[in-house]
């Protein structure tokens, strides 16, 4: 067997800076998506507090802890990120799948962050609006993405065939800002 | 224009797709003849004012909506999802 190495969705394009504010990648060591069956998500809910200690957010909202947290990632799924796999005992509520692969994880961060998405992305950023922990499906530079508001500022998530796309399109955005001396 | 999808809330109608006249919802029975077929497929009342509609929030939370447009002004009277649009209906 050939030993393959693995390289993250965005290794050599980050981190990048610029106006104070930073694009960096997070690679976690599991995503996995869990949908829960036909009038299920109670019983999954109370099996994910069972075997990871939280419950399902609700719509538009994240749970857990930053090491595993759980994602609202649309209608009827939610992505459990970081340190674990979803525990077995869950497939026999829900449906699971190894989304680890699949996705870029990109951290924003900075005082200018809001300003910097908002050039790119329709979602009312506000913080009022738009609050730490609240996650939404929506567009970025027209990519489908997720985006979840964190403690310094937003995590974006991309497919990762999009990331080299989503980077040039942020990172362009941070230029574009910083060069108005808005940053 | 925005729509207010009933998970997301109020968003940007560049994450939705339309689909086209909500009686695409009720799809007659296989053996209802070619008449009932063709009515599906081709015949729309498309009138000025307030119209039954499918949109897809395809770059939000991935529901399949049913909403009441007025093609007079755009302004949306309301938005349901369509599985719960299509419960009622039973």
């Amino acid at each position: 067997m050939v030993d393959l190495i693995a390289k993250s969705p965005a290794a050599g394009l980050l981190p990048f800076v610029a106006g104070g504010v930073t694009l960096a990648e997070i690679v976690p060591d599991f995503i996995t998506s869990i949908m829960p069956h036909r009038d299920a998500r109670a019983a999954v809910s109370a099996a994910l507090k069972a075997a990871h200690g939280m419950a399902l957010p609700g719509d538009g909202r994240t749970s857990g802890r930053a090491a595993l947290r759980a994602v609202w990632t649309g209608r009827g799924q939610y992505f459990l990120i970081g340190e674990a796999a979803a525990d077995a005992s869950l497939a026999a509520v829900a449906s699971l799948s190894d989304q680890r692969d699949g996705w870029a994880l990109l951290t924003l961060e900075g005082d200018a962050a809001a300003d910097v998405l908002a050039r790119i992305c329709p979602l009312d950023l506000r913080a009022g609006s738009f609050r730490r922990g609240d996650t939404a499906r929506t567009e970025v530079a027209h990519m489908m993405a997720v985006v979840t508001r964190s403690t310094r500022g937003f995590e974006i998530m991309v497919m990762r065939s999009f990331t080299r796309t989503a980077v040039a399109q942020i990172t362009g955005a941070m230029r574009s800002l910083a060069a108005q001396g808005a940053g | 224009m925005r729509i207010t999808c009933p998970i997301c809330g109020d968003r940007d109608l560049r994450e939705f797709h339309y689909r086209g006249a909500a009686k695409l919802m009720h799809r007659p029975a296989p053996d209802a003849g070619d008449e009932a077929f063709y009515d599906y497929v081709h015949i729309r009342e498309n009138p000025p004012g307030l119209n039954r509609e499918l949109w897809f929030h395809e770059l939000g939370c991935r529901a399949w909506l049913v909403a009441e447009r007025d093609v007079t002004s755009h302004e949306f009277k309301s938005v349901e999802l369509a599985a719960e649009a299509k419960r009622g209906a039973k």
